[in-house]
C-alpha cells in the first residue's frame, strides 16, 4: 500500500528552484533511502513531507504531497497533526535540555496528554523501541546531554516514536555518529520498519544499500532513478545513477 | 627599532590601559566606602531623618527607591519580555513594521534620561494627573528601562540555538508550545540577567525621578502610590546641592551612596552568578 504520494512536487526557494517535479510512491512499512550528492534536495524533500519547509522565507511549493491519500498541503490540513502523524529526526542529535525522560514526555504534553502514569507507561515504551531503554532506565532524570551522541540520536527516535507516527523522516541521522552507533542505529531502523514506513536521506551509499528496501538518487533537484534497492545497487538503468553509486562523482 | 622591542611596548601600553579602569573603580568605590561605612550602623538604616537631614537615618529613602524600582520593574518586565520574545519569535525577520520597531527600541535606550524625567513630568503627573508619586516616577523609570529590557530578552533569546525550536515543531508544537517549553526556559538566564542589571540601573538613576516622585525630605513613610517619596540618588543630590549645613549632610550623602553602591554591586552579582550557573549547566 501507498503512504506517501508525491506528484510533480515542485519546490523553489525565492527564485531558485531546489525541486523541479519529484513524483514518487513511498509503499508502507518500508524503508526508502535518498541518496544523491550535497545540495542536490534530498534535505528538501525530506521536509517538504512533514511541511518543515513551510518556515523558510520565500518558499514556494507546488504539485502535490498525499499522505494516506490526503493532500497535505489542502488548506483544511492541520499542520500541528500531520508532523504528530509524521516524526522527525534529523541530522544532529537535537535533544532538548531537559532530562531524558522530559526530552520524551515534551511530545505526549504537548498533545494533551496529561495523566502521569500514561506518560511513564508511553516514555517506557518509546525508550524500548528505539532500544535505549536499558541503557537509560537507571538515569532517567538526568540530562540528556550526559549521553553519547548515539545515545542521544536514539533518544531523539524515541522522542519521535512517543506520539505514535507513521511516518518517520531521518536525515542523515547517522552522520554525528561514530561507526558503532551508526550500526545500533541501523538495527534500530531494520525493527522500526515492521511497524512504521520510514524515509531516510543518507549521503551514505553503503547504509542505503545495508538498511533500505527502495533507494532513490536525486541530482540537482531531479529524481533520477528510484526502484527496489537491490535493483538500484546491481542494475541501475540510468548512467548518472551508475557513476553514483560508483563513488564517480559525489 | 626592532619589532620584538614595538611589540613589548605595544602590548604594555595596551595593559596599563586596560588595568585604568579597574584602577578607577577601585577609587571610587574604596573613596564612597570609607567615607560611607563610617555613618553607616543599623539606626543610619532604620530612621528616619531628623532635624533637616542632619541626623537619624535614611530608611525613607532607602524605602522609596524600593517602591520605585518594584514599580518600574512590575511595568518594565511583563511589557520587555514580552515585547522581546515577539520581536525575536514571532515577529516577521524582515519587513518595515518589525524593523521600525527595533530601530525604535534602539533609539529609545539612546534618549538621556532627564527627557524621560521631562517626559514624565509633563504626561504622567501632569496630564494623568498621578502628581509628583511613586507611581509617576515608577512608571517613568519603567519607561527608561523597558529598552534594555527588550534588548536583553531579544538577545537571550536568539542565542538559542535554533536546532531547539526544529526539534520541537518536528513533534508538532505549536508556536506558543515552543516558546513557552523550550525557547523561554532555555533563553531565562540571559533574560534574568537583564532584568537585574536594569533593576539596578533603575535605582541608581536621578534624573528621571527628579520631577516625578522625589523629595528631599519628608518624615511620613510613603503609605500609598499616589504619595511623593525620597530615593537615595535624588537624596544624595540635594544633600550636596541644596544642604544648610554640609559638615552635618555631606557624611549622610556618602553613607547613603554606600548603601546605593552596595544594592547596585549586589544585582551585578546576583546577574554573574546566574550567568555562570548557567554557562556550567549549557552543554549544547
Amino acid at each position: 500500500m501507498v503512504k506517501v504520494k508525491t506528484e510533480n512536487l515542485m519546490v523553489s526557494f525565492g527564485n531558485k528552484r531546489i525541486l523541479k517535479g519529484i513524483s514518487m510512491e513511498i509503499p508502507e512499512n518500508s524503508v526508502v533511502a535518498i541518496i544523491g550528492p550535497s545540495g542536490c534536495g534530498k534535505s528538501t524533500f525530506l521536509r517538504t513531507l512533514n511541511r518543515m519547509n513551510d518556515f523558510v522565507k520565500g518558499v514556494k511549493i507546488e504539485g502535490k504531497v498525499y499522505i494516506d491519500g490526503k493532500d497535505i498541503y489542502a488548506k483544511d490540513v492541520n499542520v500541528f497533526d500531520l508532523r504528530k502523524k509524521v516524526g522527525m529526526v534529523f541530522q544532529k542529535p537535537n535533544p532538548f535540555p531537559k532530562s531524558i525522560y522530559e526530552n520524551i514526555a515534551y511530545g505526549l504534553r504537548i498533545h494533551g496528554i496529561k495523566d502521569k502514569r500514561m506518560i511513564q507507561e508511553r516514555v517506557e515504551r518509546a525508550l524500548r523501541d528505539a532500544n535505549l531503554w536499558e541503557e537509560v532506565k537507571d538515569k532517567l532524570f538526568e540530562s540528556a546531554f550526559s549521553l553519547s551522541g548515539g545515545q542521544q540520536q536514539r533518544l531523539c527516535t524515541a522522542r519521535a516514536l512517543a506520539i505514535n507516527p507513521e511516518v518517520i523522516l531521518m536525515d542523515e541521522p547517522a552522520s554525528a555518529l561514530d561507526p558503532i552507533a551508526t550500526n545500533r542505529l541501523e538495527h534500530l531502523i531494520e525493527k522500526l520498519k515492521k511497524e512504521y514506513t520510514i524515509v531516510v536521506v543518507t549521503h551514505n551509499i553503503q547504509q542505503a544499500a545495508r538498511i533500505s528496501d527502495y533507494t532513490a538518487f536525486l541530482y540537482m533537484g531531479e529524481l533520477v532513478e528510484y526502484d527496489r534497492t537491490e535493483i538500484m545497487f546491481t542494475a541501475p538503468k540510468n548512467k548518472r545513477t551508475e557513476e553514483y553509486i560508483m563513488g564517480k562523482f559525489s | 627599532m626592532d619589532k620584538i622591542r614595538k611589540e613589548k611596548i605595544a602590548f604594555a601600553v595596551i595593559k596599563i590601559l586596560a588595568y585604568i579602569s579597574v584602577v578607577f573603580l577601585a577609587m571610587l568605590v574604596g573613596y564612597i566606602f570609607f567615607k560611607g561605612f563610617r555613618v553607616i550602623n543599623f539606626r543610619f538604616l532604620t530612621d528616619v531623618p531628623r532635624k533637616g537631614v542632619t541626623e537619624g537615618g535614611i530608611f525613607p529613602a532607602i524605602l522609596g527607591t524600593f517602591y520605585l524600582v518594584l514599580v518600574s520593574f512590575l511595568v518594565a518586565v511583563p511589557t520587555g519580555v514580552l515585547s522581546g520574545i515577539y520581536l525575536s519569535e514571532y515577529a516577521p525577520k524582515e519587513g518595515a513594521v518589525i524593523r521600525f520597531v527595533r530601530v525604535s527600541v534602539n533609539v529609545l535606550s539612546g534618549i538621556p534620561s532627564v527627557i524621560f524625567g521631562l517626559f514624565g513630568l509633563a504626561i504622567f503627573v501632569n496630564k494623568f494627573h498621578f502628581g509628583v508619586s511613586i507611581l509617576s516616577g515608577g512608571l517613568t523609570l519603567g519607561i527608561l528601562i523597558l529598552p534594555v529590557i527588550i534588548q536583553a530578552t531579544m538577545e537571550a533569546l536568539r542565542s538559542v540555538p535554533n536546532s531547539f525550536r526544529e526539534a520541537s515543531f518536528g513533534l508538532g508544537a505549536t508556536k506558543w508550545q515552543t516558546v513557552k517549553n523550550i525557547v523561554l526556559p532555555v533563553g531565562m538566564p540571559g533574560i534574568l540577567t537583564g532584568v537585574i542589571l536594569s533593576v539596578g540601573r533603575s535605582a541608581g538613576e536621578t534624573a528621571p525621578i527628579l520631577f516625578t516622585a522625589a523629595t528631599f525630605y519628608t518624615g511620613r513613610l510613603p503609605h500609598s502610590i499616589f504619595n511623593e517619596v525620597m530615593a537615595l540618588p535624588y537624596m544624595i543630590y540635594g544633600l550636596l546641592t541644596e544642604g544648610t549645613f554640609p559638615a552635618k549632610q555631606i557624611p549622610i550623602a556618602y553613607g547613603a551612596s554606600t548603601v546605593l553602591l552596595l544594592f547596585v554591586f549586589a544585582m551585578s552579582l546576583l546577574a554573574i552568578i546566574i550567568r555562570m550557573r548557567s554557562r556550567r549547566m549549557k552543554k549544547w
